[in-house]
């Protein structure tokens, strides 16, 4: 679920532990072919289905009561602690050929990557599914002649958090609602607004340059490549303007130079680092818990450029399991709305489900921590807003991680100019080809 | 030898064996001879063959081809993916790091593991607790000590930016300057090994008879003259393990500096990126290229090689004491007299200086070391 974040080393560890434990199972029994193509037992055989997911789904409790409706089938589950870890899993396993689980999440990161691939998927394709996305969350795991290989899990509706108590001490409002007036819809208001901040406060107006330009990035329907596949980054205006604009904000010294995911990062949570953050709905957690003990955050129902999303994941079925059609139904249980609409009261994993939106279950979901903000209601108006879907083809995550180093190298070294680390990026793209 | 020469004449005594029969027993014989010795070798052959020049080979293969990691082999490409490696800024900054962090590694290691090996030979209390003492640190997961080092050396938070803030020293930029992201990776590096390279020394050092020391110290060699003059020179055999060991790991580095930040891609401006981190990146990284990939590798690999005949030439002209004149040595006379000893630098002098004095000064003080250089 949390993108890009990934390579957080003190989570190794325990990848690499669930890595190991992953290595030792594997399903198992007989199988029949049915009538979609799909593999599937025979009514009454014992299954034993292998759920592979990574952070937190939430999909502890489901799958209890799951087995419990369903006597004849064992999940057993496999966590990876960041997706990168398991990225690499899928990875090595779609090339061996064998491995994978019954059922893989996948980050939409990675899955622009897999999409090349769908025949080593299953096409979970079915009546039971047919508008139970929100229609950009589906595009995201259909393939150009329409196969489904993802089915949705949750979504990263970007809102802006902040911090009031800091806001309070440079004279701003602190509400919610006048904040969101504060900030407005556009970039320009936001970086407006953190000027009026800076002037009475010596704290960064947001944390990292990096996460600005990916906030931005999210909201551009084709910043590297066109929807045939065709490479443009370096020479889209687009791409080069938010280039320069987050290096401005850096310069101007708004944001606090940081890295999202360092250690520095981390621990700028507890010694007031910075006022606000780009905040998609599964940050939330992740602030909680760098946050611990600090009081003072807040949520605004409000994101500069129009609606964001960041990251969110999907459950597919990799066609080399034994047991594809139990998996299918087991993938499909899991993403209907009811059961999302637990996954986020458990973990707070946003539900990509257009009822789960509306439901009053999930509008009614308030958060402690953010001083009792209705976040179910927030994130669900966020999700509404959003309206582009970045086109994502197999080289973005190339040109997106060659775009982040650039950023970072003038706004976190500081050893080139801006001009001399785009000259830098645009060799590191070529070198992609 | 020949079969008719042990074959009995045709038509003797009528009960004796059938000739053929003799015949098939003597050459199975002679096979046994000559054959099974290198059956006994052979599982060791069989097993390199299978898990080391079965994969070296089947890499030149892929290192040819256009080859996804998902997708597969593709076209033949020849030697394309050699020339675009080489032609990448990334692979050259790549070797330039991964030389970088193992010189600092390597030589601060071997070098502190000696002098620690040496602490550890001598006559000191609870000698086992120290022992293990060193070693300790080789238990730890590397992961685990890039955790802890990733923090200490955390350029705004960390523990190390502190205590330089505190003594006067500015902040170091640990993860945006080259040199100093080496040298943090170093640490970690020789923080985990060097108490294993000690006890290798240690080992070695309890090996060395312990009348050569008595002899130095009867000629009034100090400790540093024993530790320079018997010690370094008797311990050649493990110094160049170790360095041959320590060139083939050291030039491989991947865990700590894949760790050191939280992206694992080597620094923004690649600072730290080693050449093992290059060929992930290409083979698993967003390229999925696996042809590259496999070009680094062997890449690598010819380089690992040459640098390890380069070391091994010369840690053996470095530390004396060569197989070929350990009889001959220089006169406890000469050893005395610090001057002429080291005037004996080259193997020329040395073999005139020590053929001019008496043979019978064999456990001279510094004797093994300066008088008989290979």
């Amino acid at each position: 679920m949390l993108t890009r974040s990934p390579w957080r080393s003190t989570t190794r560890l325990a990848a690499v532990a669930a890595v190991g434990i992953a290595l030792t199972s594997c399903s198992s029994g007989g199988t029949t072919p049915a009538a979609d193509g799909g593999k599937t037992a025979a009514a009454n055989e014992k299954v034993t289905l292998t759920l592979a997911t990574f952070n937190e789904f939430g999909y502890e409790d489901l799958v209890k009561e799951y087995m419990a409706a369903h006597p004849n089938i064992t999940i057993q589950m496999k966590k990876a602690a960041t997706s990168n870890e398991a990225r690499e899993n899928m990875n090595t396993r779609l090339a061996a050929g064998s491995g994978l689980s019954d059922i893989e999440a996948v980050e939409v990161d990675w899955l622009p990557e897999l999409l090349q691939y769908p025949d080593k998927f299953v096409d979970l394709k079915s009546d039971s599914v047919k508008g139970r996305w929100l229609p950009w969350k589906e595009a995201q795991a259909t393939t150009a002649d329409g196969k489904l290989i993802g089915y949705g899990t949750d979504v990263g509706p970007e809102a802006i958090c902040y911090r009031s108590d800091l806001f309070a001490a440079a004279g701003l409002p602190t509400d919610r609602a006048a904040v969101a007036q504060l900030l407005g819809t556009t970039w320009d208001s936001y970086f407006a607004a953190g000027r009026q901040f800076q002037a009475k406060s010596k704290v960064p107006w947001t944390e990292s340059s990096g996460a600005l330009y990916q906030a931005m990035v999210n909201q551009v329907k084709n910043a590297y490549e066109k929807d045939d596949g065709t490479v443009i980054a370096t020479e889209n205006p687009e791409v080069r303007a938010m280039y320069d604009t987050v290096l401005k904000a850096s310069a101007d010294g708004l944001t606090a130079h940081l890295a999202q995911w360092s250690d520095d990062w981390t621990g700028s949570f507890q010694r007031d680092g910075f006022a606000t953050m780009v905040c998609p709905g599964w940050m939330l957690g992740v602030i909680e818990g760098n946050a611990a003990k600090v009081k003072g955050w807040d949520i605004a129902d409000t994101f500069p450029g129009g609606g964001g999303n960041w990251g969110g994941s999907f459950l597919t079925v990799p066609a080399q399991g034994a047991h594809t059609a139990d998996a299918k139904a087991l993938a499909d249980w899991l993403t209907a709305p009811e059961q999302q609409i637990k996954a986020f009261k458990s973990k707070g994993t946003f539900p990509s489900q257009v009822a789960a939106l509306s439901s009053p279950d999930l509008l009614g979901v308030k958060n402690a921590f953010f001083n009792n903000a209705p976040t179910g209601e927030i994130l669900a108006n966020r999700a509404k807003a959003v309206t582009v879907v970045p086109f994502k083809g197999p080289k973005y995550s190339g040109i997106n991680d060659a775009i982040q180093q650039a950023i970072s190298r003038v706004d976190i070294d500081k050893t080139d100019t801006p001009a001399a680390s785009w000259d830098k990026f645009v060799t590191a793209v070529k070198a992609l080809g | 030898m020949s079969v008719t020469i042990s074959l009995p004449p045709k038509g003797a005594a009528p009960d004796a064996p059938d000739p053929k029969r003799i015949a098939f027993r003597q050459k199975l014989g002679r096979w046994d001879v000559q054959l099974s010795p290198y059956l006994y070798i052979s599982p060791f052959f069989i097993l390199f063959a299978v898990v080391g020049l079965f994969p070296l080979a089947y890499t030149f293969w892929v290192s040819v081809h256009q080859w996804n990691l998902i997708g597969g082999q593709g076209k033949f490409l020849g030697l394309d993916n050699y020339t675009y490696v080489i032609g990448q800024p990334q692979f050259w900054t790549g070797l330039r790091n991964t030389f970088s962090i193992f010189l600092l590694s390597g030589v601060t290691q071997t070098l502190t593991a000696l002098l620690l090996a040496a602490v550890l030979d001598q006559n000191i209390r609870a000698k086992t607790f120290w022992r293990m003492g060193v070693l300790l640190p080789y238990v730890v997961a590397p992961v685990a000590v890039g955790v802890i080092f990733s923090k200490m050396f955390a350029d705004q938070s960390g523990l190390i930016n502190a205590l330089l803030d505190k003594v006067g020293l500015g902040p170091i930029a640990w993860h945006a300057e080259v040199i100093p992201s080496h040298i943090a990776i170093a640490t970690m590096v020789n923080f985990r090994w060097t108490g294993y390279i000690t006890l290798i020394f240690l080992a070695a050092m309890q090996a060395i008879p312990r009348e050569v020391y008595e002899a130095a110290l009867l000629d009034g060699a100090s400790r540093a003259r024993q530790f320079f003059s018997v010690t370094v020179p008797m311990l050649r055999p493990t110094i160049i393990f170790v360095v041959i060991t320590n060139t083939i790991g050291g030039l491989q580095i991947f865990d700590e500096p894949r760790v050191f930040d939280q992206t694992g891609q080597g620094g923004s401006d690649r600072q730290w990126m080693t050449i093992t981190m290059y060929i992930y990146e290409l083979g698993w990284g967003p390229q999925k290229n696996f042809g590259r990939a496999a070009a680094v590798s062997w890449l690598l690999f010819l380089i690992i090689i040459a640098v390890g005949i380069l070391n091994f030439l010369i840690t053996k002209r470095i530390a004396s004491d060569g197989p070929k004149q350990p009889k001959v040595v220089a006169a406890s006379t000469a050893a005395s007299t610090p001057t002429s000893a080291s005037a004996a630098s080259t193997p020329a002098d040395a073999v005139t200086s020590a053929t001019a004095s008496a043979p019978r000064a064999r456990r001279g003080a510094g004797s093994a070391s300066e008088g008989a250089p290979s």
